[in-house]
């Protein structure tokens, strides 16, 4: 365990806490990026560059722009009066500690069983994309429909309805 | 730290960490795209885990975990599009997003 181990774990537990803490919603975005950010470096550091640069690539490029584009869109930033929590946040907040203790209790007496190998993995980008092509050719395919599917559909799901039209305000959401 | 602490259990313990936040923000919080968010820390968490066992595991060059979490970090893209769409689409209808007051379907 390395001094860089503890810097990357405390970022990406900091983004994330404050991602679901705070109440502002563009600063719960931001702070989902500085864990996402985190995230991507502990993969770095785990020798996983390829997975490391899609995470960059696709969470902090794609999924954290949408997300903010989705609260603007929706005038979320706006805070609520009435709180940002729901009416029994007890719940859920002991159903989460449960899950947590149930999970760290099971890591923490399995210790000794998991694996611990030493070299370091030498897997190249090129290793990465014969495997692709060869082993996961099917699943890249279906991984391929499957984001043509959900293309299609986010756009007929935002795409504008004549029918429910209520205002001119909606005309430019409709652009999305 | 003792010196026969293996690193895979502080990877996994974050990863406990980081799920645990994620399932008590999709669980408390109102707004809709809260509770995306929540979602994807707990996909990011899965994803770390993977990772780590790959990483750590007998047998890295087969890249199992790896190729795992690249195929979970499209299929997470995926939803996200779709979700957030749905979102800006109940908003459209509802004009918000708040969760507490979708309640027309309530039985």
């Amino acid at each position: 365990m390395s001094v860089v181990f503890y810097i990357i774990a405390a970022l990406s537990v900091a983004g994330a806490l404050a991602a679901v803490l705070l109440k502002n919603t563009v600063h719960c975005a931001l702070a989902l990026t500085v864990a996402f950010a985190g995230l991507a470096l502990m993969f770095l550091e785990l020798d996983a560059q390829f997975a490391g640069f899609a995470q960059i690539l696709v969470y902090i490029g794609a999924v954290a722009i949408l997300v903010v584009f989705a609260i603007l869109l929706t005038r979320g930033s706006e805070t609520p009066k009435d709180g940002v929590y729901s009416h029994s946040p007890w719940v859920g907040l002991v159903l989460a500690a449960g899950v947590f203790a149930v999970l760290g209790w099971a890591v923490l007496h399995s210790a000794s069983f998991l694996p611990h190998e030493t070299t370091q993995p030498t897997v190249t980008v090129m290793d990465i994309g014969n495997a692709l092509m060869n082993r996961y050719v099917l699943p890249l395919e279906i991984v391929a429909l499957l984001l043509t599917a959900a293309l299609i559909g986010a756009v007929i799901v935002a795409m504008h309805d004549k029918a429910t039209q209520d205002g001119p305000t909606s005309d430019k959401e409709g652009a999305r | 730290m003792n010196p026969t602490f293996n690193p895979l259990t502080g990877y996994l313990l974050v990863a406990a960490l980081l799920f645990a936040i994620g399932l008590a923000g999709a669980l408390t919080r109102r707004n809709a795209i809260l509770v995306l968010i929540g979602i994807e820390l707990m996909l990011n968490a899965a994803n770390l885990n993977l990772i780590a066992f790959w990483r750590y595991g007998p047998h890295p060059e087969a890249l199992t975990g790896m190729m795992f979490a690249i195929f979970s970090i499209a299929v997470a893209a995926a939803e996200a599009a779709v979700g957030l769409g749905l979102v800006i689409q109940i908003h459209r209808h509802a004009h918000t997003t708040d969760l507490d007051a979708m309640n027309r379907m309530k039985g």
